[in-house]
């Protein structure tokens, strides 16, 4: 069966960590399903993706028919194949979890998908044409998810990404080896051959301007994602590197990225996690994620801490950056202040507190920081009501502005923010938009 | 340590354990190999007549990730020279005294031909003769093999023949491709026989290939029935071979039987002794793993014989026969009731689903809040781990409902997770015989019978 090929050499340092299944390996773990009835891995999916049913098809052989259980509930079931946190979702609820091992549900949906995009199978089909038109905004798995639903509907859809290649984080922020690019780029292949039309390199509020969309299109969804890291505000930042733009590197001009021999990552969620990891990987002989909390306040998921503590990355708690220390722009060390923590701030997280005097300059040649991603001014700018920053929704995903949806990251106001969820926005988010545009004729 | 040698019907072996006639007794040096791991008999490959075998002779029915839950063959006797097996036969039987060597005859429907071949065989110092009338394939298209154990008649005709010249104890090997098994075990007695074994292959046609649509295997594109051995076929064997136990006439003819047709563990052979085997034979289960199995097998049911204290096989024979009935007599009044242990319930839900669909609705969904709810009641918003453990609901059996029909029990893929549980009856025990004897009318009108329902209490589900 052939398989999507990865970016990076077989056997390179980032090519995908687990191998695909084998055929024979894939029907004797979907053997092991039990096939649980009204199944607690199925809920805990936020796409709610049949999984038993999907199982219990590789079981029989029937791949194209597990496939396309798959892709009826989420387009994107290749990338989340790969990139669901399945410890925290489906896997997490195995009944088989608790005494044995639960079912590999993630690496039975590669298998399955694999198998219909090693043989360009397309599962759907563009929808009979309804003449109407929906804008898009962003081409990541929100973006992506809900064009391709609509376009299933048989609504024109156009799909507006700001940089070169769709796929959003998929394509640029997740490394390779949890997603290769190939993966993220065949699906939102897909999702053009159902008829969705992508406009690469359109910055839509500054070309085109959202009025020309509102209109030319019966309805605009906007799943941009977040922006870049915020400032920590500390001198010698300008020699720090943006730990997207390191992801970025590493995934498609991985010989062009330059890794330090000692090496910094501030911040303890999993975007840090996937720095930390590639820096090892690449060569750092010494990689330190700097946090200034707990191990209890983590936002990685406990698996991925797990992991890369098996990388042979350390993580410094309860120490915060205060300077760069550089010699003409060549990074020497990162001086860190103690923390204690304190009350309960805003975030419902202790309250970090420096300890004056307790400095101390942890050496390093390259500093990267993952610390979060701005909000993006779009909603400022075209005046949508907001929540903490984030776009604000009703349970449509319509947003303040009428006939202005949104989904993914850009709304996630609570809970944490992933693939899965942004897949599901943009699906739910395209049968509201659907339903509005059907019943206004 | 329990003493696992037998004397069956004079032939003896230091444990109860033979190799059926079959592909792995094919030669002296797979039997020399299987007594040296330890078998306590074997029953060579049927000799006989002049044959020719075809390649994709062995099919096999799996299911899940279970490769061989039974075999199909359309092997014939042994295709090796009569001279040269006769020859194996008394070197092995030199080489193994303590061992039984039984041989597998079939030849055609003449005197003189079985005259001929019982004689030969005595010649080698075998222990034993098992007579072949199961072979489904091939040989009874030559009117040799089941074409002479389906009919009465031939069998006793046959044993006859053979019995006239016979030395050695002799066993009559029967088909189950028959409507009443009783009747050629009565025709071996009739006709004088030392022993029955039982059962043989049964007709199947192991499918079609999905592909080529040719019947698997496919012999050169053509395909057919051939003879169906292995695990799958133990429930059948145990009812046949205790069809033979409970039939006065074979039972008081005091022969004993051989039993066969899918014990793989001791736990299987633990099962067809108690149902009046005292010899057992293993075929399907030596071809999926060899002769070293029968090292559990031997241990396993010595461990298991101690544990029952029971002392020697003979005293393990039969146990369980007098608890094999009919329906007639079954206690009308007996109730048991499912009971989910909620400690070891992993909320797979099948027995729901099973209850809901195929039985009769007595499984109810509850939540956290002791409520009754229909399946995939949660708000589609909701996900994770957290959510979808903490809000699933329980499985509970409305008791007053249950008519304890075992079907959660059965498909339940913990252990001991779903009990049945004794209760008191409900009513005073009867059987279908005892109330239709004094009764006859409930059997004949469905309103008589609902007046003696109403009056006994009886609610139907």
């Amino acid at each position: 069966m052939s398989e999507i090929p990865s970016v990076t050499v077989a056997g390179s340092a980032l090519q995908e960590l687990l191998p695909p299944l084998s055929e024979q390996e894939a029907v004797t773990e979907s053997a092991r399903c039990l096939m649980c009835f009204d199944a607690p891995c199925t809920h805990a999916c936020p796409t709610h993706i049949d999984i038993p049913k999907f199982i219990k098809k590789i079981s029989t052989g029937n791949l194209l028919g597990s496939a396309r259980t798959i892709l009826e509930s989420n387009l994107l079931g290749a990338t989340c194949a790969r990139v669901c946190p399945v410890q925290e979702l489906c896997e997490g609820a195995c009944v088989l979890g608790s005494e044995h091992k639960p079912i590999a549900i993630g690496r039975l949906q590669r298998h399955a998908m694999d198998y219909v995009y090693g043989r360009k199978i397309d599962v759907f089909h563009a929808g009979k044409f309804i003449s109407k038109k929906v804008a898009v905004v962003g081409g990541g798995p929100a973006g992506l998810s809900c064009a391709g639903e609509l376009a299933k509907l048989g609504v024109s859809v156009t799909l507006y990404e700001k940089r070169e290649l769709p796929g959003g984080l998929s394509t640029y922020g997740i490394i390779v080896l949890r997603e290769p690019v190939e993966v993220a780029l065949a699906e939102s292949e897909m999702i053009q051959r159902l008829g969705a039309k992508l406009e690469v390199g359109k910055d839509v509020g500054v070309n085109p301007p959202v009025t020309e969309l509102q209109k030319n299109f019966d309805a605009v969804f906007i799943g941009m994602g977040l922006g870049n890291s915020p400032q920590l505000g500390i001198p010698g930042e300008e020699y720090i590197v943006d730990g997207l733009e390191y992801i970025e590197r590493s995934k498609l001009e991985p010989s062009q990225l330059d890794v330090g021999r000692d090496v910094i990552v501030i911040g303890a969620g999993n975007t840090a996690i996937d720095c930390a990891t590639v820096a090892r990987r690449l060569g750092a002989e010494r990689v330190t994620m700097l946090y200034r909390r707990t191990e209890k306040e983590m936002t990685a998921y406990p698996h991925e801490y797990a992991f890369v503590k098996l990388e042979g990355v350390t993580v410094s708690f309860l120490a915060q950056p205060v300077i760069v220390h550089h010699e003409n722009g060549v990074v020497k060390g990162l001086e860190c202040v103690r923390i204690a923590l304190g009350e309960k701030d805003a975030s419902g997280r202790a309250a970090p507190k420096e300890i004056p005097g307790s400095n101390l300059i942890l050496p390093a040649d390259q500093i990267v920081k993952a610390i979060g991603q701005n909000k993006l001014s779009l909603a400022a700018r075209l005046d949508l009501k907001t929540d903490k920053g984030f776009i604000r929704v009703d349970s449509n995903f319509e947003t303040s502005a009428p006939g202005i949806f949104a989904g993914g990251d850009c709304i996630r106001a609570r809970g944490s923010a992933s693939t899965v969820m942004a897949v599901q926005d943009g699906k739910l988010a395209a049968r509201a938009i659907y339903k509005r545009l059907i019943n206004h004729g | 340590m329990a003493d696992l040698r037998i004397n069956f019907a004079g032939i003896r072996s230091p444990n109860p354990f033979w190799l059926a006639s079959a592909p792995p007794t094919n030669s002296g040096a797979q039997i020399h190999r299987a007594f040296e791991a330890g078998w306590g008999g074997a029953v060579w490959k049927t000799i006989g007549a002049p044959v020719l075998n075809v390649s994709n002779r062995y099919g096999s029915w799996r299911h899940g990730t279970e490769k061989m839950l039974a075999i199909n063959n359309v092997e014939l006797i042994s295709d090796r020279p009569m001279e040269v097996n006769l020859r194996e036969i008394a070197e092995v039987k030199r080489a193994w005294p303590d061992r039984a060597v039984i041989v597998s005859a079939m030849v055609e429907s003449k005197p003189e031909a079985w005259h001929d071949v019982i004689r030969r065989i005595q010649d080698t110092g075998a222990d034993g003769i098992e007579l072949n009338y199961g072979c489904p394939h091939g040989m009874s298209e030559r009117g040799m093999g089941s074409a002479v154990g389906q009919v009465p008649e031939y069998c006793e005709e046959i044993t006859g023949w053979v019995m006239d010249v016979a030395k050695i104890p002799v066993i009559v090997k029967l088909t189950p491709n028959i409507s009443d098994i009783v009747m050629p075990a009565r025709a071996a007695v009739a006709a004088g026989a030392n022993a029955i074994s039982l059962i043989n292959t049964i007709n199947s046609i192991m499918g079609v290939d999905l592909d080529t649509l040719d019947i698997t295997p496919s012999i050169g594109g053509k395909g057919g029935h051939g003879g169906y051995a292995g695990p799958a076929l133990k429930p059948i064997a145990l009812n046949m071979l205790a069809a033979l136990g409970r039939d006065s006439v074979v039972h008081d003819s005091g022969l004993p039987i051989s039993g066969m047709g899918g014990i793989s563990t001791w736990r299987d052979a633990a099962e067809f002794l108690l149902l009046g085997a005292s010899s057992l034979q293993v075929c399907t289960a030596v071809m999926h793993y060899g002769f070293r199995i029968i090292e559990d097998l031997c241990d396993g049911l010595s461990n298991w014989m101690d544990a029952k204290e029971f002392a020697k096989i003979p005293d393990v024979v039969g146990h369980s026969l007098r608890q094999v009935s009919d329906f007639k007599n079954f206690d009308l009044s007996f109730k048991v009731i499912a009971r989910i242990d909620q400690q070891k319930c992993i909320r797979c839900n099948l027995c729901y689903v099973a209850c809901n669909d195929a039985a009769h609705q007595c499984i109810d969904l509850i939540d956290q809040e002791g409520r009754v709810v229909a399946p995939a009641t949660y708000d589609p918003s909701s996900n994770g781990r957290v959510d979808a453990v903490s809000m699933r609901p329980r499985v509970v059996v409305r008791e007053h409902d249950c008519v304890g029909c075992r079907l959660c029990f059965n498909i339940c893929p913990v252990e001991n997770c779903i009990q049945m549980v004794e209760v008191a009856p409900e009513q005073p025990s009867v059987t279908w015989d005892e109330l239709t004897a004094k009764q006859p009318e409930v059997a004949e009108d469905w309103d008589q019978m609902e007046r003696y329902r109403h009056k006994m209490g009886i609610r139907i589900h």
